[in-house]
């Protein structure tokens, strides 16, 4: 049996009724890693000892009785902007590549609480910018349905894990589409929550307003158990919300009968890879002969979500990124003469140029003179785009379309152009402007053999709606 | 040479006197070894988020209401985006858009002439951390103790025209702050500290000239004579043709005289934005009420009242309360020996040489009040006399003495046997027959030689009254 | 957008970058049609809209004034490139 390739669920059930232990679990885990990923570079960090150590220590919890949680014992991989206690903390940037967190992020302490083995740190676009992660300073992550393309980004790293069976689950994060993206293109499912339903305590910041850390796996009900543990209010974190019910896997159900489900017209427009349409509409498709109620509607303002998110994203990162000036932690230049000398050489040799470009919008848009224009017209802008969906959710359950305008490109394509790059993320930024959750889940591949991501998105708290319109797809598809 | 006006605005940096820092649970402390006062949060480690402390927004809002000020029911904080090794996280959490008091006003009244001093607003923010040369290897070291205290910065409008005013202004601000108790304001501790905004215009003017800062004041001494030297450099720069540049200026107490801070190497953009980390506060008016019924008595009240109810002078009621520390040991003390003009004398006259003596502030003062009401129970019940109570009391107000321990180990305690004190007598009559002659004879000031003689044999510790009775009868 | 080298110079300045010609010239035209690019914004008409920050119309959330932090000196200097006697090194800071 080759128990790299079992789902969470079922590698969970199997160590619970002992037919595996932890330990064989961890061990087969990092065997796969060795083999596959010189290849792919999913992992910056790959936490073996800690890994054997810890599965031993969870073996133990399991067999006393002490922890019941359905993915207990099973290895998973934390993207590398989430601190982990102990464990570097990178990233993907040279300004953090010795960065050792004295704590961990709340939903780390959720996932051990749970049972978890962290087996290492995931690959990423530099602190999460980017869509191909090309960006990240430990070299770039390839895609392992065809290795000549990029996974995605910025959480490659963790789709890539998944995909590859380097990895049973993965956290992501998501700021404009880094979870949806690369799950699209790896072909595996990842959750974008509710803002506010993940604490973000420990998730190293990009842009504040709109980050969101999510779940990343190979199928529904493993992205829903993992969501189930990591959720929740936590007082740490100011914006996180109090919800009533972090219970998703009771929404794992086959059946869409009546449920409303919108398609905005702009969504199957112009900019959209034919194939990539073809492959939406087989599965807006499925859904209606389940019973879902499937029309399209005009939802005009997302066309200005993009530059509204770049202005906001790149405004919040430019201060966000600041403290990174080599005093505290992380890189410091070599070879200084006074302090200002010492901030510039530590950044300008410590950020990569998608970072410092967006650090340099950032200031723009904030400096005097410009705030009006730029800023606070992003800020009026991402109000009309809520207000949009708001309308939009008076009459859909949930809205249907592509995550990206395309399968994954070639690697060494996209970041020559970084406005081409902005585009990409056509369907999925205007989600992170309205704090909305959505799921990325596969369906189909192209002629190329590269998978095509259907996206659900829901209203504020509706997890369960596009669970268990994602769920009965995937149930249909067999 | 024209005649000028000196036109003076402040900003005024208080620290919040709460256990703890604003966005994180580290104590506030004064003091304490370097960078151990701090957490993730405050020194800001990737990851970590802020969570608002709940009574620097109390805080806040008492300091307003006290002085006049409306609150903004909808408040929120700001980033202040500058590169410095004091702030952390390279972006200090203040308001700017919208800070939580504006528009209020206090009274103060110098020689005689009572006005009023607008407070354009008052805003809440984080303090930063603290940087000290080290001379062995020509470098800075920082230190994030006080990184993260909160502040209240209170901007004056520019209503002020002299140090006399400043300094009647800020009196009040820091007898304010202290009666309600949040903050210490104690400026050698930096916990009050004031920014001067200053320009001078030709008497009459009705546009204001260009004005310069000068930062982080923090003596009222310095804060006179910066004003002046720094009206005198611009009167001298206008009466000379010149310009007054806008500008931020050191003031060098030592030298006496102001500097042009280096400009710091980038322009002065901080581009404030809304702080995502944080939301909004909602003030309502419940919350108001609540707050503007828990103010203590402030200082002009406390007078008229010690005034009425005490029966003190109104020149006394005004220098105990002249200090929140005077005031509560008064208090304190009359609440437990129930003899206010008592103890207001002891404050007056005792307490205040020895604080002139030492050169300390009241705030310094660190006896009890229980034991001053103690050393006036020794007097009351006539076991030590005004004299040896002054003594015990050197020692109560330098170490916080137990005033009738004191008085039992050094023996102090009064002779109140009579056969004892007239066996003394009888022995002073005996070898001052001169005396006793001159008394007979109608000299009564020789009485009075007899008394001193009598207690210096009693080393003090005798009732005058008693010695004086004892002496005449045997006369 | 047509952004000036004085432009590109502030903005570096502000963010603490230092720029070889090269790079300049880049961000420079990237910048450019960046800013054109969000300039569409103005076509969405926004008037008597509320600029909004927080998607959440969350308020007032505080914590109680007890201290919970002990010292923890060692944790937060084990990251720093340079420290000296309990404390971040950085190079001279006043004249």
């Amino acid at each position: 049996m080759d128990l790299t390739s079992l789902s969470a669920l079922e590698l969970g059930r199997k160590i619970k009724n002992k037919e595996i232990t932890v330990e064989e679990a961890v061990r087969a885990q990092l065997e796969q890693i060795k083999a596959k990923d010189k290849e792919y570079n999913c992992y910056i960090t790959v936490m073996e000892e800690d890994a054997l150590a810890r599965g031993k220590e969870v073996q133990q919890l399991i067999d006393k009785g002490k922890i019941d949680s359905p993915l207990a014992g099973v290895p998973m991989v934390i993207k590398d902007n989430i601190c982990t206690k102990g464990t570097k903390t990178t990233c993907g940037s040279k300004i953090l590549y010795n960065f050792i967190p004295p704590y961990n992020a709340t939903v780390v302490e959720k996932l051990l609480n749970a049972g978890a083995v962290v087996i290492g740190k995931a690959n990423m676009d530099e602190f999460a910018m980017g869509s191909t992660t090309e960006t990240s300073y430990f070299g770039e992550t390839k895609n392992p349905h065809n290795t000549e393309y990029v996974p995605g980004g910025s959480s490659g790293g963790s789709a890539a894990a998944v995909a590859a069976e380097e990895a049973f689950y993965a956290l992501g994060s998501d700021t404009g589409g880094s979870i949806r993206q690369p799950s699209s293109f790896c072909g595996v499912t990842g959750i974008k929550p509710t803002y506010g339903t993940v604490s973000r305590y420990g998730l190293i910041a990009y842009a504040s307003s709109l980050d969101q850390i999510g779940p990343m796996a190979r199928n529904v009900s493993d992205c829903t158990a993992v969501l189930d543990i990591i959720s929740g209010y936590d007082s740490k974190d100011s914006t996180s919300l109090e919800g009533e019910n972090y219970n998703y896997t009771e929404a794992l159900v086959d059946d869409v009968k009546n449920m409303k489900i919108g398609i905005p017209k702009g969504y199957l427009g112009k900019g959209l890879d034919e194939e990539v349409r073809a492959g939406i509409l087989s599965a807006a498709n499925v859904l209606r002969e389940k019973g879902a109620i499937v029309e399209e509607f005009e939802l005009d303002v997302v066309d200005y979500a993009i530059p509204a998110y770049y202005v906001i994203a790149s405004a919040e990162a430019s201060s966000n990124l600041s403290r990174y000036d080599g005093v505290k932690y992380g890189y410091r230049t070599e070879d200084f003469e006074g302090l200002q000398e010492l901030y510039k050489k530590t950044r300008s040799e410590g950020f990569g140029n998608e970072a410092k470009r967006r650090m340099m919008i950032g200031a723009f848009v904030l400096s005097s003179g410009y705030y009006e224009a730029y800023y606070k017209k992003a800020l009026k802008v991402k109000a009309r785009i809520k207000e949009g969906f708001d309308k939009a959710f008076e009459k859909y359950d949930i809205i249907l379309g592509p995550t990206a305008p395309s399968t994954a490109p070639k690697l060494g394509e996209s970041l020559s152009d970084p406005l081409k790059m902005y585009l990409g993320d056509i369907y999925t930024v205007s989600v992170n402007l309205a704090g909305l959750p959505a799921i990325s889940l596969p369906c189909g591949t192209d002629s190329k053999g590269l998978p095509i991501g259907l996206q659900l998105i829901g209203k504020h708290f509706g997890e369960k709606d596009i669970i268990r319109a994602a769920y009965s797809y995937e149930q249909s598809k067999g | 040479m024209k005649s000028y006006e000196t036109v003076i605005g402040l900003e005024v940096h208080v620290e919040l006197a709460t256990e703890t820092k604003i966005f994180c649970g580290c104590t506030t402390r004064f003091g304490g070894d370097t960078n151990t006062h701090c957490c993730p949060v405050c020194t800001g480690m990737p990851g970590t988020l802020p969570v608002l402390n709940k009574k620097v927004v109390e805080y806040a809002m008492a300091a307003g209401l006290a002085l006049n000020c409306k609150i903004n029911q909808q408040c929120k904080f700001d980033r202040k985006n500058y590169f410095y090794p004091d702030l952390p996280k390279a972006y200090q959490v203040s308001q700017l858009y919208l800070p939580i008091c504006h528009n209020g006003g206090i009274e103060i009244e110098v020689d005689g002439v009572k006005k009023v001093i607008g407070i354009h607003e008052i805003h809440m923010e984080e303090d930063a951390g603290k940087l000290t040369h080290d001379p062995w290897e020509d470098c800075t070291l920082v230190d994030y103790n006080r990184c993260g205290v909160p502040l209240i910065e209170i901007v004056s409008e520019p209503d002020m025209r002299s140090a006399e005013e400043v300094i009647a202004y800020l009196d009040k601000l820091k007898l304010i702050l202290q009666y309600l108790g949040v903050s210490d304001c104690k400026m050698q501790e930096g916990s009050l500290r004031a920014d001067i905004n200053l320009s001078v215009r030709e008497t009459g003017a009705k546009e204001f000239g260009t004005r310069t800062e000068m930062k982080n004041m923090n003596s009222f001494k310095a804060i006179t004579r910066a004003i002046e030297g720094e009206r005198k450099r611009q009167i001298e720069l206008l009466e000379e043709g010149k310009a007054v540049v806008q500008e931020t200026r050191r003031w060098d107490d030592n030298k006496d005289t102001s500097f042009a801070m280096r400009s710091k190497e980038d322009a002065q953009d901080y581009r404030y934005f809304p702080e995502p980390d944080l939301v909004p506060m909602e003030i309502s008016d419940e919350w108001i009420d609540e707050i503007r019924n828990r103010q203590p008595e402030l200082r002009d009240e406390k007078m008229l009242r010690y005034e009425k109810e005490y029966d003190i002078p109104a020149y006394d009621a005004g220098i105990i309360t002249g200090s929140k520390r005077l005031a509560d040991i008064f208090e304190e003390t009359v609440a437990i020996c129930k003899k206010p003009k008592e103890v207001s004398n002891w404050i007056m006259v005792e307490t205040m040489r020895l604080l002139k003596e030492t050169e300390m502030e009241p705030e310094d003062i660190h006896f009890t009040p229980d034991n001053l009401a103690k050393l006036i129970a020794l007097i009351h019940d006539g076991k030590i006399n005004r004299t040896v109570a002054k003594e015990v009391f050197e020692s109560v107000f330098k170490d916080n003495t137990d005033p009738e321990a004191y008085v039992k180990e050094h023996g102090l305690m009064m002779v109140n046997d009579e056969g004892e004190l007239r066996s003394v007598v009888e022995k002073v009559l005996a070898v001052n027959p001169t005396s006793v002659a001159d008394y007979r004879g109608g000299k009564e000031k020789a009485l009075g030689f007899l008394v001193g003689q009598t207690m210096k044999e009693m080393k003090g510790k005798a009732d005058p009254g008693m010695i004086n009775k004892i002496l005449k009868e045997l006369l | 957008m047509n952004i000036t080298d004085e432009t590109i110079e502030y903005v570096a300045a502000l963010a603490k970058l230092e720029l070889n010609r090269e790079e300049k010239e880049k961000a420079k035209k990237d910048l450019g049609s960046i800013l054109e690019y969000m300039d569409t914004m103005n076509e969405l008409n926004t008037d008597n809209i509320e600029p909004m920050s927080h998607v959440f119309p969350v308020k007032n959330v505080f914590r109680e004034d007890i201290v919970t932090n002990g010292p923890n000196r060692d944790i937060l200097l084990s990251n720093a490139p340079k420290q000296k006697d309990g404390c971040f090194m950085v190079p001279k800071t006043v004249e």
